[in-house]
């Protein structure tokens, strides 16, 4: 751990990313005291507002604030990251392990499944679902969640693979403990390091995703904000209103880049060498 | 080389069985809420119309395994059925004219993409730490996080509101009848640069950075040591012994990601109304077209199970380890 923090700290851009990924979240937690207007509070005499004193990222169609729209925003976008990314990795985790620790026909049957998965073009996949459900914010992170545990699965069974065959594991079996016994308590916590970075990693793919879907307006519904609606509402407004096109997109950007520095920077402090094996698998958008 | 390619053929059989059930999976989430978007600017049939239609269409009243056969049956004759929508045209019709549009799309985006990232990839690893690397290397972390859909509508901001240069939307002026040869020529080209401007930008950051570590291992590697210790000049050494050796990755990621492609293409398509099969999706998710949706992911899907095939058979075609190393039996 300290032989970690030593080599994350020398890492000046992923200091940089992790310092901003704090900030954003507590934005995020603490939006409703920051706020000064109401992000749903209709103003028909502001209508599209310049930024100003005021307001200092301006106001949309309605009226409504920006800044406060895209605070709460963050609440939407943090939460869709985190959540759907804690699915992914469970399924992950527990296909992976399953396929990494029994071989054979089970390790042929997850990894034929992960083929099949990545096959569908994700976006295709996400739409296709979407269009027969109805979109909550609760079924933009579940869908997103169900289409993006494979590259935690293979992950994770690559790590299974090296560590079964560690004497730890050979003396748990040879003292009869059982399979799911050495998986959870022997196996997996030395495979979570790689895991961790995949989740980093696939915070902002994820944000992306949701951002993207929205901005169709297939995601999140109005009139709950996330950068992804405002984009969508700035659209429509992009002769006038360029402040309701670049803000948000640019708050998108910072965060997918903090987030990725931040989970490159904990690889490589972990371990350079997971460098080739989880940027290969994990950084892969769409 | 034959015998690679038929192995290769009979793995994809499970994956094609794969993709009829997972889509069939899909429409099983049909009867229970069906979707309303607000947002939708043809009128929407009601739930129940459209519940009843489907129910009819994949037999959604009868045991599980008799409607799996029927749709199994159907797909194989390459029957999509008819649209939802009013016109109700057969769903084989609607995307045949689409398809040709998203894939010429998209095979330009891979193109200018492989040729741009192979050449920064291979300066930015041979002068690793150099100026020229360390740009580049922003440039990959800033690709990788910027929104396609946002990069589009400031480019569209740009150029087409405020500059006026380009078109922002279809792929053809309304006038486009009465133009001469080459001004039609030009006005398709124009309608273009934007879309893939905004599609490129993503991938080339991705695969220049795949270029830039594979270039990286290769020049490692004992026999660059060697090349070099016979007294070759360094450009012999990188343009024959290592640049051969650190394509031969590429050709799968190449492969891996054109999923990602052809799902961006729904997004780039929106934006720039370009009637392809992103569009298409997308208009048919807001119509509640099932048959069309269904259509559409069939068919994407085995469009990219044929291209992962076709990039595993040109890499075994290119490396002949590959070949040696599954007829020994590991994969």
């Amino acid at each position: 751990m300290k032989a970690f923090w030593r080599a994350f700290r020398r890492n000046r851009l992923a200091l940089i990313g992790g310092v901003i990924v704090v900030c954003l979240g507590m934005l995020a937690v603490l939006a409703p005291t920051l706020v000064r207007w109401d992000p749903n509070r209709l103003d028909v005499k502001k209508i599209l507002d310049a930024p100003s004193q005021t307001h200092p990222l301006g106001t949309d169609q309605l009226g409504r604030d920006v800044l406060s729209r895209m605070l709460y925003g963050a609440r939407v976008s943090l939460a869709v990251g985190f959540v759907s990314v804690g699915i992914a990795a469970l399924i992950g985790i527990a296909l992976g392990s399953l396929a990494g620790y029994h071989g054979g026909t089970m390790d042929a049957m997850v990894m034929r499944l992960v083929d099949l998965m990545l096959v569908f073009p994700r976006f295709f996949l996400l739409l296709a679902v979407l269009a027969f459900l109805r979109p909550s914010i609760w079924t933009i992170m579940t869908v997103i969640g169900l289409t993006g545990w494979m590259s935690v699965a293979r992950l994770v069974r690559a790590e299974f693979l090296s560590l079964k065959e560690r004497e730890f594991v050979l003396w748990s079996q040879s003292i009869g403990a059982s399979a799911f016994r050495i998986i959870w308590r022997h196996i997996l916590p030395n495979a979570m390091g790689p895991v961790l970075v995949a989740m980093t990693l696939g915070i902002p793919s994820a944000i992306l995703t949701e951002s993207g879907l929205s901005f169709l307006g297939l995601g999140v519904q109005p009139p709950h904000a996330t950068w992804g609606n405002i984009l969508n509402e700035g659209k429509d407004a992009i002769e006038i209103g360029w402040w309701l096109s670049v803000y948000p997109g640019l708050a998108i950007l910072v965060t997918v880049l903090s987030y990725n520095l931040l989970g490159e920077g904990i690889r490589d402090a972990l371990d350079p060498r997971l460098r080739q094996s989880v940027g290969r698998i994990v950084s892969r958008r769409r | 080389m034959f015998g690679y390619a038929l192995r290769r053929l009979v793995l994809a059989i499970p994956l094609l069985i794969g993709i009829t059930l997972i889509s069939f999976v899909v429409i099983h989430l049909a009867p229970g809420e069906p979707t309303e978007f607000g947002t939708g600017d043809t009128p929407i049939q009601s739930d129940k119309e459209v519940r009843e239609r489907l129910i009819q269409m994949y037999g959604l009243d009868k045991p599980l395994h008799v409607q799996y056969w029927t749709w199994l049956t159907r797909l194989i004759q390459l029957d999509f059925g008819r649209s939802f929508s009013p016109d109700a045209r057969p769903v084989l019709q609607k995307i045949g004219e689409r398809l040709p549009v998203t894939l010429l799309l998209n095979i330009i985006e891979m193109m200018i993409i492989v040729a741009l990232a192979i050449p920064i990839g291979v300066l930015s690893a041979t002068r690793q730490y150099s100026t020229f690397d360390k740009v580049t290397t922003v440039f990959v972390f800033v690709g990788f996080a910027t929104p396609d859909f946002w990069l589009a509508l400031m480019l569209m901001i740009l150029f087409g509101v405020q500059l006026e240069w380009l078109p922002i939307s279809g792929l053809r002026l309304p006038t486009w009848e009465y133009l001469s040869f080459w001004r039609q020529q030009w006005d398709f080209v124009s309608h273009l640069i934007l879309p893939i401007l905004v599609a490129t930008f993503g991938g080339l950051a991705g695969f220049s950075r795949y270029m830039r570590q594979s270039m990286l291992e290769v020049i490692r590697q004992d026999y660059i040591q060697s090349a070099r210790a016979k007294g070759l000049p360094e450009r012999a050494v990188i343009a024959k012994h290592a640049l051969r050796n650190a394509l031969l990755p590429i050709v799968t990621v190449l492969g891996l990601s054109l999923p990602g492609l052809i799902g961006g293409s729904v997004i780039v398509e929106s934006i720039f109304a370009i009637p392809g099969m992103g569009q298409l999706m997308v208009q048919a998710v807001f119509e509640r077209d099932y048959p069309v949706i269904m259509g559409n992911l069939v068919i994407v899907a085995v469009l990219t199970l044929v291209a992962n095939l076709i990039a595993d058979l040109t890499y075994s075609l290119v490396d002949p380890r590959i070949r040696v190393a599954a007829r020994r039996g590991r994969r």
